[in-house]
């Protein structure tokens, strides 16, 4: 039991995580219906912000997490005006191809620029460690988890109270529609690219504090598992990534803490071969709605 | 108040709109009929800027604005009901209207708008809180009524309000259409329902595969043969 609970602790570390960089995956499909691959490797480049800000100029850890979200969400807009908006209106899979193109020209410009080697972050934070019964959690995963729910809370704000928000919706659920109550589309896919990026930031930082190493290829893995995340919880749907990225988190964790570490990957991908099977809309998706 | 001047407009290689010209003056009401395939959501999509117009122009109150993107066109008092309602269904009646006010500032007067849909449509007031998806089709269609009205637009575009509705609905959508335009709102309607909608219009034109073919009062319309034989069952 103690096991098992020690080892829900750090599933739901690793599960904020990944729900932050899979709500960038979802809001990005629901408004352009496009799976950004490239978001990973944003979420690669957050974290190496963050490092530059805590290593070189000696920031703390808020300082350097909102400058992280800040530099991603501007690298974010950059990608989507001059990667996908001439695409607008071209096949899925053109758009597709394109988002592989930029993940991979990200990762190797960064490669070319800091070296393939793996960084340490410094440490940030105090690591004390406390003791519930015999299940240890330490002051990582606190700030880890009580930043990923701030966030979550924010864009759940963002989105449901906010004209910002409601235009996000109404963009996502019908584009023309919205268009006709005066929402001007580019400006809102641009501010979603903006949001999801800068969540992707704050994962790369929070990352690079709990696993203490970064590298250029470290978006690929987390990327593709919170991909899975948001299909898990219906791609789109922004309460399901955020179950979604928790329940991956927790299944990895699990696997591994019982011993079978190397199957850990499999599992999840073996679990993403499930839901498609079982329900490709995902926990919270709907089937898709044909437009009449 | 409108004037459209030759227009043409493709959809790849169909010439859906061929040389259309048509007019609205400021508090009329004018319709736009035609059999199915026509061309009257093309026309009204091409008017509110949803579509691209191949050639010709669109002219709103002395400005062109052929080349202007469609939510400045709502800026400019241009508002439309879209054929199919397109109302959002995963949100509320009063988060539809509340977008439907989406570019103004006047809370105060957004809320006293609001109130008044509901007075135009009691059924709404009583679903506000409700996702516009669960209204039935004529609910809907009030919704998409009133949304566009929350723009206080000076010219509105209806795309076939009586599609799926029941006569008697039918019936009541036309007289709050004629009251939407006698408070002032300028209105052009496209109908399949050629007999409701020559009854209550200043002006009709008739489009048959893109191009317009007769036009003139309503009443004349609904006395001539040609009118009779095709589009009202006479
Ligand atoms: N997106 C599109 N792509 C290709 N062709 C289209 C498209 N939209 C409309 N068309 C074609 O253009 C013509 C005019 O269509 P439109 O929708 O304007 O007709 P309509 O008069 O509104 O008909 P209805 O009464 O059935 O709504 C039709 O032949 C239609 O098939
Ligand atoms: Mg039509």
């Amino acid at each position: 039991m103690d096991q098992f609970m020690q080892q829900m602790v750090n599933g739901i570390s690793l599960g904020s995580i990944y729900a932050l960089i899979a709500l960038g995956y979802t809001m990005v499909y629901g408004i352009i219906k496009l799976i950004n691959f490239a978001h990973g490797d944003v979420y690669m480049i957050g974290a190496y912000i963050g490092f530059a800000a805590t290593t070189y100029a000696q920031l703390g850890f808020l300082p350097a997490l909102l400058i992280s979200m800040a530099a991603c969400a501007v690298l974010g807009m950059t990608i989507e005006r001059i990667a996908y908006k001439p695409l607008r209106g071209s096949t899925r899979i053109a758009v597709l191809i394109t988002a592989i193109g930029v993940s991979l020209f990200l990762e190797y410009v960064m490669m070319f620029f800091v070296g393939a080697e793996v960084r340490s972050y410094p440490v940030l934070l105090s690591n004390k460690v406390f003791h519930l019964g015999n299940v240890l959690i330490n002051t990582q995963q606190i700030y880890i988890v009580v930043t990923a729910i701030a966030l979550m809370i924010l864009l759940q704000f963002i989105v449901h109270k906010t004209k910002t928000g409601k235009a996000m919706r109404a963009v996502s659920i019908d584009r023309d529609a919205a268009q006709l109550m005066g929402i001007k589309v580019d400006n809102t896919i641009s501010i979603t690219f903006a949001i999801g990026s800068a969540f992707a930031g704050a994962a790369g930082v929070l990352v690079g504090i709990y696993y203490n190493s970064i590298d250029p290829l470290m978006g690929i893995m987390p990327g593709l598992k919170a991909f899975i995340a948001a299909v898990f919880g219906g791609i789109g749907n922004i309460p399901g990534a955020m179950i979604g990225g928790m329940a991956i988190g927790i299944m990895e964790t699990l696997v591994s803490g019982y011993g079978y570490s190397l199957y850990r990957d499999a599992v999840v991908f073996a679990f993403l071969i499930l839901i498609l099977i079982l329900k490709p809309s995902g926990l919270l998706g709907k089937n898709i709605r044909e437009k009449v | 108040m409108l004037e459209i001047k030759n227009l043409n407009v493709h959809y790849g290689v169909i010439h859906a709109l061929k040389d259309v010209s048509l007019t609205v003056d400021k508090g009329e009401i004018v319709t736009l009929i035609g059999a199915n395939g026509a061309g009257k959501t093309t026309t009204l999509r091409t008017i509110s800027g949803l579509i691209k117009a191949t050639s010709g122009q669109v002219i709103l109150e002395g400005k062109d604005i052929t080349n202007l993107p469609a939510p400045q066109r709502v800026e400019l008092g241009l508002s439309q009901v879209p054929e199919g309602r397109r109302i959002f269904p995963e949100m509320t009646v009063l988060e539809n209207l509340e977008l439907g006010a989406f570019l103004r500032k006047d809370k105060q007067g957004i809320k006293k708008d609001i109130e008044h849909i509901y007075e135009l449509f009691p059924i709404l007031g009583d679903r506000r809180k409700q996702t516009a998806g669960t209204l039935s089709g004529g609910e809907q269609q009030m919704l998409a009524i009133g949304r566009a009205l929350m723009s206080k637009p000076r010219l509105l575009l209806l795309d076939e309000p009586s599609m799926g509705l029941a006569p008697l609905l039918v019936r009541e959508i036309f007289e709050i259409i004629k009251n939407i335009n006698s408070e002032g709102t300028t209105v052009l309607l496209v109908e399949q329902n050629a007999s409701m909608a020559l009854s209550i219009a200043n002006r009709a034109y008739v489009l048959e595969t893109g191009s317009i073919v007769i036009t003139g009062t309503g009443e004349e319309l609904m006395k001539s043969d040609r009118i009779q034989k095709a589009y009202l069952g006479g």
